[in-house]
């Protein structure tokens, strides 16, 4: 299988030398193509942070990551715009749409900005929306739409650029159970059908249960990995609350 | 201490927001004080009495003119400030969960204001005075004085009087924020910063129809100021097109706004490429909200732009009609044989005046110890007739009745002058005009007032006949010929009958008229002549004659003045239009920017570059620049023709270089503003 992610030896230091914080005490990982990982861990585990770095908002203090064959750590400047830009795709927890723009022209920005000609947009786009089902809402504005669906869009605007590599960080925090499972359910597609390779970061084990394979954060260490396998979606939900468990801590609170 | 304190954090961390505040305030100032210390400036120049008192009246009305720039400042600083306010409602809101009495937030405010009160106040009158000193030489210029040697002046009363005006308006500005800040309510200071945008989609129709009536009503109140002019019966009816300009703005603005996007987003291939969509809806939600102020704006720049370039074009005219309308050093007049009668006219005339008028110019002038024949030369002397029968309305014959309906404010009752053929001719040599030859039976009307001409043109087309003494004369053209006996900074002779010699004598003999040159050559020279025969004004005898002396120098200075007046007002108030509606302009856009920042961080999380980011944001605020710019620029055309047509007396000429002098205004002031703005604005949503 192809490694789309490969993660080798990051460590992250916050501060100064007087008062050193270490939100990322050495991680190593890595992704195939067409993987679901979650990453789970308590607040302050350092899950964000090594989400940030891997999306390149943030700067690894040592270490290597790379995606496909380029080590992003070494990227700079424009070369760091375009990376972003064109193989990577993210989704928020607040899903970050443009409140002027409706949802089809939210979609659209992304592709516009990598110079994508408007037919081949327009076929992308109506591509993309029916495997997120929603072709309904294309042309509303934020403000119109539900939870649900706006993090559906974002995941459309995500996923439409073709990337290597999807990431979410807390896709379903600010969603309802219900939109929440619609939405994972719409990731197990996507995964499965387009092959998409979705990194996604989580403190809640019902989302985690979707993923193929979840890795738990403490203390800015890999503490553990459990993979779906053959398991059923509920066995696998039981198996993540057993680690949970064992993990102790904040992330009890969640269950 | 503490409160001090945190004021001073505040002005300085939220310096990026108060940047265009305060140099709105230190700009502001400056010119106050540049203005009010023009007096100062011209203390040192070396100029005639003439000159002095047309400065002392200037000095008057620019300190008048301050009141007014004082209130229209003041506005653009309440304004100001309570956006800010604003802006920083969230903070205060946090200080009040804090346990802050809204007293003391006030008091933080107090303080603010206070200390950027003082440092605007201090730098302002700082570069003032420092400008004020590259004033000196403009106001040399204008007044053509010499500016031998530099020295420095500094006006303490300007000063005081910028100090005294700016310390109201801050104490203003510290009421109205008082008052801001008592009514908020916490909930509200909180929330301040979560507003979704909502799109609101204008209906298209009702854009389109409002477009084109909008454009429609905005062309023929342009006919109404231009073309349709000559229509007008009353001053008041002005306000009609006026009216409907500020209206049709508005509404261009309106229904702008929603087309704008409609016909972008038809063209499918340039809305999708780059930001452009979001460039377009940035910029058309922010139309929806604006577009109250941006008409203001328009109209502000349409005003400015107007006021500039007519002062300006004013100022050159003023003085480059002199060479051909005063060609000669000086010209005397007298009224010939006052009598008792004349009293019905409300004027009662002196004994001793009825007197001199039955002698002529050069024995009065005699009498008064001053010969014309030791200083003046090419004297030509002549008599004007006029007689009780022959007024305004009988000239212009048949087209009386029409002319009173089209020209309702003539003055139809007032006497028409006449003049030899044979004395014309000799005036006509001295001054460089066409002579004339007439027929027995014949006259003609010289005229070269363009307002009049046309009037007098319809009765000589129509041959009005004219009876003189028992005989009647026929005009010999259908046109006035140009020409005229008065000097003048102007074409302002309104028309001259001129008449064979036998057609008049002397029992209707009206005025006397005495025209020369002094008889001297130098500049100098004619100066100190000027300076002898003007002062027969403090003879005895000056009392009794009425004679009335126009000259060449007079007339000059005059000009100059007057030209330097229009000058100085019209900068002045252009210079403080200009930088209010930019200033609210570049307010504007900055709190958009804050407000945008979560946008603009999105646009960078998606992978937008840095650069396109930045043309992103140029684009927007360029565009929200030129839109109001661009109307005002199509809104100026008329108004500068309009402007034109009634100061149509001052003549057009190097109206393009006055044009020209005003975009060189408005590319220093507005350009200035528009870069500030756009600076700071990616400065506001860089990432840190």
């Amino acid at each position: 299988m192809e490694k789309i992610l490969r993660v080798e030896k990051i460590e992250k230091y916050y501060g100064n030398k007087s008062s050193l914080t270490k939100a990322i005490h050495s991680i190593s990982f890595e992704v195939e193509k067409g993987e679901f990982v979650a990453i789970m861990g308590a607040s302050g585990s350092g899950k964000t942070t090594l989400l940030n770095v891997i999306s390149t908002i943030d700067r690894v203090t040592s270490g290597h990551i790379y995606v496909g064959n380029i080590d992003i750590t070494k990227l700079r400047g424009n070369d760091l715009n375009k990376f972003r830009r064109e193989e990577l795709g993210f989704i928020f927890q607040d899903f970050n749409l443009l409140d002027t723009l409706t949802a089809y022209e939210n979609i659209a920005l992304s592709l516009s900005i990598q110079n994508v000609k408007e037919k081949e947009i327009a076929r992308r786009i109506k591509e993309v929306a029916h495997h997120l089902d929603i072709q309904d809402v294309l042309d509303k504005y934020p403000y119109q739409m539900s939870g649900g669906q706006k993090q559906r869009v974002a995941s459309a605007r995500a996923i439409i650029t073709r990337p290597k590599l999807v990431l979410a960080d807390e896709p379903t925090g600010a969603l309802d159970s219900r939109a929440a499972r619609l939405l994972l359910e719409r990731f197990n597609a996507l995964n499965q059908d387009l092959d998409t390779t979705i990194l996604m970061v989580t403190h809640d084990a019902f989302t985690a249960s979707y993923a193929s394979r979840v890795l738990f954060i403490k203390d800015g260490e890999v503490f553990n990995e459990i993979h779906k396998g053959e398991s059923s979606r509920k066995e696998f939900f039981d198996q993540i609350i057993e680690v949970v468990t064992l993990l102790g801590g904040d992330l009890n609170d969640t269950l | 201490m503490t409160l001090f304190k945190l004021s001073i954090q505040n002005i300085k961390k939220s310096f990026k927001d108060y940047a265009i505040y305060f140099f709105t305030l230190i700009l502001g100032v400056a010119i106050f004080y540049v203005f009010n210390a023009l007096d100062s400036q011209t203390v040192m120049m070396n100029v005639s009495s003439n000159t002095k008192e047309i400065i002392k009246l200037m000095t008057n009305i620019l300190a008048g003119v301050s009141v007014f720039v004082s209130f229209i400042l003041g506005f653009l600083i309440i304004y100001a400030s309570s956006f800010l306010i604003k802006r920083r409602k969230k903070e205060f809101g946090i200080y009040l969960t804090l346990g802050m009495s809204k007293r003391k937030i006030a008091g933080i405010l107090f303080l603010e204001t206070v200390c950027i009160g003082i440092l605007s106040l201090g730098i302002g009158l700082i570069l003032g005075i420092f400008l004020s000193q590259f004033m000196s030489v403009l106001v040399a210029n204008m007044f053509e004085a010499d500016l031998t040697k530099f020295t420095f002046v500094f006006s303490s009363t300007a000063c005081i009087k910028t100090m005294l005006y700016f310390g109201i308006m801050y104490v203003l500005v510290m009421i109205f924020n008082t008052i801001n800040i008592s009514k908020c309510k916490l909930i509200d200071l909180l929330h301040a910063n979560k507003k979704t945008e909502k799109m609101k989609l204008k209906n298209p129709m009702l854009c389109m129809f409002l477009f084109f009536l909008s454009s429609f009503i905005l062309g023929y109140a342009y006919y109404k100021v231009t073309g349709g002019l000559e229509q007008m019966q009353e001053v008041t009816e002005i306000f009609v097109p006026i009216l409907l300009g500020v209206l049709s703005t508005f509404f261009l603005f309106w229904s702008l706004a929603g087309l704008l996007l409609k016909m972008a987003k038809k063209k499918k291939k340039t809305y999708y490429k780059g930001l452009n969509s979001f460039i377009l809806k940035q910029v058309s939600s922010k139309i929806n909200t604006t577009v109250f102020s941006m008409t203001v704006i328009c109209l502000m720049l349409f005003i400015t732009i107007c006021v500039l370039s007519s002062a300006l074009s004013i100022k050159n005219s003023m003085t480059s009609h002199l060479k051909t309308f005063s060609p000669i050093d000086v010209e005397i007049t007298k009224p010939l044989d006052l009598t008792e009668k004349r009293v019905n006219d409300s004027w009662q005339y002196k004994e001793e005046m009825i007197e001199d008028s039955k002698i002529s110019i050069r024995e009065s002038l005699h009498k008064m110890d001053f010969d014309v024949d030791t200083y003046f030369t090419d004297i030509v002397s002549f008599h004007t007739y006029q007689i009780d029968s022959i007024l305004l309305k009988d000239t212009i014959g048949t087209y009386y009745e029409e002319a009173k309906e089209k020209y309702p404010y003539l003055r139809y009752e007032s006497k028409e002058e006449f003049i030899k053929v044979s004395d014309y001719n000799q005036v006509a040599r001295l001054l460089g005009l066409e002579e004339i030859s007439l027929k027995e039976n014949e006259y003609v009307i010289v005229a070269n007032y363009d307002g009049w001409i046309p009037i007098r043109n319809e009765g000589l087309k129509k041959g009005t006949p004219v009876t003189l003494l028992n005989r009647t004369y026929y005009p010999k053209n259908t046109e006035c010929i140009d020409g005229f006996i008065e000097i003048s900074n102007n074409a302002i002779n309104m028309g001259l009958f001129v008449v064979p010699d036998d057609a008049v004598n002397e029992t209707i003999r009206a005025k006397e008229y005495l025209l020369g040159n002094y008889k001297k050559q130098t500049e100098e020279g004619k100066k100190k002549i000027e300076a002898l025969f003007l002062n027969i004004e403090k003879h005895p005898y000056a009392k009794e004659a009425s004679i009335e002396v126009t000259t060449k120098i007079y007339l000059y200075e005059a000009s100059v003045g007057l030209g330097a007046m229009v000058t100085f007002i019209g900068l002045y108030l252009g210079i403080i239009f200009l930088m209010s509606s930019a200033a609210i302009l570049a307010l504007k856009e900055l709190s958009e920017s804050s407000d945008n920042k979560e946008r603009y961080s999105m646009l960078r999380k998606i992978g937008a570059d840095e650069k396109l980011i930045e043309k992103a944001l140029f684009r927007q605020i360029a565009i929200f620049f030129l839109f109001p710019l661009l109307l005002a620029m199509i809104h100026s055309i008329f108004g500068i023709l309009f402007c034109n047509s009634i100061l149509e007396t001052f003549g057009n000429e190097k109206l393009l270089e006055s044009i020209l002098m005003t975009a060189f205004f408005l590319i220093l002031l507005y350009g200035g503003y528009f870069i500030l703005t756009y600076l700071c604005s990616k400065n506001i949503i860089r990432e840190k």
